[in-house]
């Protein structure tokens, strides 16, 4: 077994127990390359279909392009999904480009309450439909009990201490001090009433190991991933006013390893064009206990 | 080479608190270049801020409180590469309290790094490790004997506790690779030789890493998957219906005679199923997997399938009772005849500690308890010596396993289990223990016990096996009749009326267009049992036993039929319902209904449904069929 043999049959295992664990279980799906690599997964996992929601947070700053390319692939790939928003912070201006909060408090109440609340079924969840092609409010507000989430180890210190199966509590706590022993392909599945669980099959994936298999298996991800010839790519996606270009000419998978590998990437962090990381030291770690993607 | 053919290895760093586990790691990701750029400085920066001694442990301890109080608290993951492969080195928390930590990141390993501090010497989770490690099936292990500086490298220090380690080791069968004296604060023999021992001529720590074996997937072992789910999507016309799982070991062809215990079905591989990739005709060990069979046969998860031909050779047992060598990670402690759920495999049981056969101190290998003595008895055994408390905050017990403790015990699940024994295949004979919502324990089975159950089990796996069938399916005729074949067994004392009852019931059924059927148990006394009739005397249990073993033959060819089969008995107990639950392992669960007549149950039965209102046979077989109704039995 290869070495991405063996990445992909451990998520595929991963992915399907939690189809067999939860009975509400979802798929959050953020247009990166990441989430768009588990979508794949999924499909592999059951031959094909995907038998579960893929919920998308919409903070109304993702690049245009995002959006197109998510709504092209969900017709194409017949996904059901759905999105969520903090429609009120959008409402009252409570944003970092309306300049009235910092990046931080920005991700906060754009991110981290609207996954919050759309998990719960609090706020509104709009569901494509596939015969108009258009969003509808969806009638379905049960709580989601599992979460399958896209994270990788390598991301960020705290991430590394994750585990597959993940649990948090009430108000979407991680106990970090606390986590649950895993050993053997056995994971927490039992959990109590009020709580729920992230579940996480990408752990052990590097980024350099997810271009890999996207150039593999031909996973479609955005365009913006490449050089469009002005000598810029974006090497992680977010919201436009935080997440800015790097200077790069990779312009298809090969150049994007080759970079990786030996090129000016070899050792520079991904994250290291998203802005609200610089803000605050140990500001993550609080975040990703909140449930911050 | 191309990378992603390249193979990788998953490394535990493991050792007593404090001896240097992440600072191994975090020199050896700084000393080969892994470090993304600036974060050596980015920490350097933060220790100065802080006004923090620099550790090169911080690269690793990335969580508040690890830092704070300069310890591991959960396993990190890091990621670095040499020329020959790509690594995965897990930092485990030396601390006695993060112990389901440890396990945790060294069960995903496939070698280990043990360090002991020079300074300190071997230290209670120095062993207690080891023993883990062993437990856990991890052989390839190399000890670092590290902070060599702090006792000026000097060489008669570090052999004294390399020979004191090696007999340790030897005691729980683990032979090392090496022996490396290091100073990871130093990068002494990390990723270069250390100038201040010329004495040692063994290799560094990276060159050690490099000269593991790679770990091999055992493909040569005989063919385990556990099916992990059934799939039958019906989106854009698929249907197929796929057995899905990881294969454990072995490889399987198309074509193949598989079987699937513990229900001893049997059926053939019609075709390998994979989405987004070239046809393949088998798949093997390792691999998130599935298959369409030829026969419409009903499996579901929790099975353990095998290849037929393979169980000339090694079969799986089918069994309720085990021998078992378990270690105990719960905040309470493991008690007998406590109900606790098992996994194993993708099989989930309700299982209860019988017995203790011994507990060991993983440390010290000192056995706690009572030597060969019956400890039966509960917590008060008595005798039992005063064990010395574990850890602090934890209640401790006598005559239970006790928190970090590792024991020799026998378990009894509830239903029986398909597994393999560790001396010949221990990755199906790996299983957690599961209290109330959380992974308390974990253990390997070594060896099968059996239950009183195990020679009528064997006649029906024989049976199922060689069981011929039609064209018709159950699911056909239960499509066809509107019911699902069941067996209703109304039992009582007896005062109550049951015969009266039951047949009420057939002419309610069979009044609505029904195939229900009442069967005397004379009936089968008289013809069936006409050699060992005189049963009811209770010295004469074989009898007995034999005498509702036929019954439930004769019921279960009735079950085939698709009819809802009435029986009646009077005084059932438990044992007698374990017994027809083991000739009847049958398609589906929950086809045995028992109804218990009269105001209270006279013996050890767990009846579904107490009906004691009885008086009226006609409402008694209404409620019966209400009950049909609300079970999704009988339907339209
Ligand atoms: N002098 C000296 N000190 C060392 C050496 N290696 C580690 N240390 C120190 O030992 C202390 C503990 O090191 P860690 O790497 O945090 O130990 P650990 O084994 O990871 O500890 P836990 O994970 O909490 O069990 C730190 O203060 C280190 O600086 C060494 O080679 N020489
Ligand atoms: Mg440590």
């Amino acid at each position: 077994m290869n070495h991405l043999d063996k990445l992909e049959s451990k998520s595929i295992h991963i992915i399907r127990e939690s189809y067999n664990q939860f009975k509400n279980l979802c798929m959050l799906w953020s247009i990166g390359k990441d989430s768009t690599v588990l979508l794949c997964l999924a499909r592999k996992a059951f031959f094909g279909h995907v038998p579960f929601p893929l919920v998308h947070i919409d903070t109304h700053y993702k690049i245009p392009e995002m959006i197109t390319y998510r709504d092209n692939l969900a017709r194409e790939y017949k996904l059901d999904l759905i999105y969520g928003e903090n429609a009120e912070a959008l409402k009252n201006k409570q944003t970092f480009p309306d300049k009235n909060v910092n990046r931080i408090e920005c991700c906060r109440l754009l991110k981290t309450e609207a996954l919050r609340n759309t998990l719960s079924g609090e706020w509104t969840r709009y569901r494509m439909n596939h015969d108009t092609g258009k969003y509808e409010v969806s009638k379905d507000k049960e709580a989601y009990t599992g979460v399958i989430v896209g994270v990788r180890a390598d991301e960020e210190g705290s991430r590394s201490k994750e585990r597959y199966f993940s649990p948090r509590d009430k108000n979407n706590d991680w106990d970090v001090g606390d986590q649950p022993p895993e050993f053997w392909g056995q994971y927490k599945t039992d959990f109590a009433p009020g709580t729920h669980l992230r579940i996480h099959p990408l752990l052990d994936w590097t980024e350099l190991d997810i271009w890999e298999y996207i150039r593999r298996e031909d996973v479609p991800v955005v365009p913006l991933y490449f050089d469009d010839g002005t000598g810029s790519r974006y090497r992680s996606l977010g919201c436009y006013p935080c997440t800015s270009p790097v200077e790069s000419t990779a312009k298809n998978f090969d150049d994007i390893i080759e970079e990786l590998k030996s090129g000016k990437f070899a050792n520079i962090a991904e994250r290291s064009g998203r802005e609200q990381d610089k803000e605050d030291g140990g500001g993550l770690e609080e975040l990703r206990k909140d449930g911050y993607m | 080479m191309n990378n992603s053919e390249q193979n990788d290895l998953n490394i535990v760093i493991v050792g007593h608190v404090d001896h240097g586990k992440s600072t191994v790691i975090g020199r050896l990701l700084a000393d080969t270049d892994s470090l993304p750029l600036g974060k050596l400085e980015q920490i350097k920066e933060m220790c100065r801020r802080n006004s923090k001694p620099f550790e090169y442990a911080f690269l690793l301890d990335a969580l508040k409180d690890e830092r704070s109080q300069g310890i591991t608290i959960d396993t990190a993951r890091s990621f670095f590469k040499t020329e020959k492969r790509r690594y995965i080195i897990i930092d485990a928390p030396g601390h006695i309290e993060f112990l389901k930590n440890m396990i945790t990141g060294a069960s995903r390993a496939e070698a280990a790094l043990l360090v002991i501090d020079a300074n300190e010497g071997i230290q209670e989770n120095s062993r207690r490790h080891g023993y883990m490690l062993s437990m856990l099936g991890i052989s390839q292990i190399a000890v670092l004997v590290n902070k060599m500086d702090l006792i000026n490298y000097n060489k008669k220090i570090y052999n004294n506790i390399v020979n004191e380690y090696s007999q340790f080791l030897r005691k729980i069968n683990i032979n090392p690779m090496a022996f490396i004296p290091v100073s990871a604060m130093r990068g002494d023999n990390i990723a270069s030789k250390s100038k201040n021992m010329t004495w040692f001529d063994g290799m560094t720590v990276l060159e050690t890493l490099d000269n593991f074996n790679d770990a091999k997937q055992p493909d040569d072992l005989p063919f385990r998957m556990s099916v992990q789910d059934v799939y039958k999507f019906t989106a854009a016309n698929d249907d197929r219906r796929i057995i899905a799982g990881t294969v454990d070991s072995g490889i399987l062809r198309v074509n193949d005679e598989i079987i699937f215990y513990p229900s001893g079905k049997k059926t053939t591989v019609k075709s390998i199923e994979e989405f987004n990739a070239a046809p393949k005709n088998y798949i093997s060990s390792g691999y998130a997997s599935g298959f369409t069979v030829t026969e419409q046969i009903y499996i579901k998860r929790g099975e353990l399938c095998v290849k037929s031909v393979e169980t000339e050779k090694i079969k799986p047992f089918v069994s309720t009772t085990f021998k078992a060598s378990l270690f105990w990670l719960g905040k309470e402690p493991m008690d007998l005849n406590k109900i606790y759920s098992l996994k194993i495999g993708s099989s989930k049981v309700d299982v209860k500690l019988k017995k203790i056969i011994k507990v060991i101190n993983a440390s010290s290998l000192d056995e706690i308890q009572t030597n060969g003595r019956n400890l039966f008895v509960g917590r008060d055994a008595p005798g039992a010596p005063q064990i010395p408390v574990g850890v602090a905050d934890t209640p401790f017990q006598k005559g239970a396993i006790n928190r970090h403790e590792v024991a020799e015990c026998i378990l009894e699940t509830e239903r029986p289990i398909a597994f393999d024994t560790a001396d010949i295949m221990p990755l199906t004979s790996r299983f957690v223990i599961v209290d109330r919502y959380e992974i308390s324990g974990g253990g390997i089975i070594t060896e099968n016990i059996g239950d009183e159950y195990s020679e009528i089990r064997e006649k029906v796996l024989l049976r199922n096996f060689k069981w011929e069938r039609g064209n018709i399916t159950p699911a056909m005729r239960a499509e066809r009749f509107c019911q699902k074949a069941c067996m209703l067994i109304i039992t009582g004392n007896q005062d109550a009326d049951k015969k009266i009852i039951a047949k009420t019931l057939e002419q309610d059924l069979f009044n609505e267009g029904r195939i229900a059927y009442y069967l005397g148990i004379g009936n089968v006394l008289y013809g069936v049992d006409s050699d060992i009739k005189n049963i009811y005397s209770n010295a004469q249990r074989e009898n007995r036993e034999e005498h509702i073993r036929r019954l439930s033959e004769v019921a279960n060819i009735l079950l085939e039929t698709g009819a809802i089969l009435i029986v009646t008995a009077t005084m059932l107990t438990q044992d007698d319902m374990d017994l027809i639950k083991t000739v009847l392992t049958r398609e589906s669960e929950g086809d045995i209904i028992t109804y218990w007549i009269g105001k209270n149950i006279d013996t050890d039965i767990k009846a579904d449904i107490i009906i004691s209102d009885f008086e009226d046979s006609d409402r008694a077989s209404l409620m019966i069929k209400k009950d049909l109704q609300d079970r999704n039995i009988i339907y339209n």
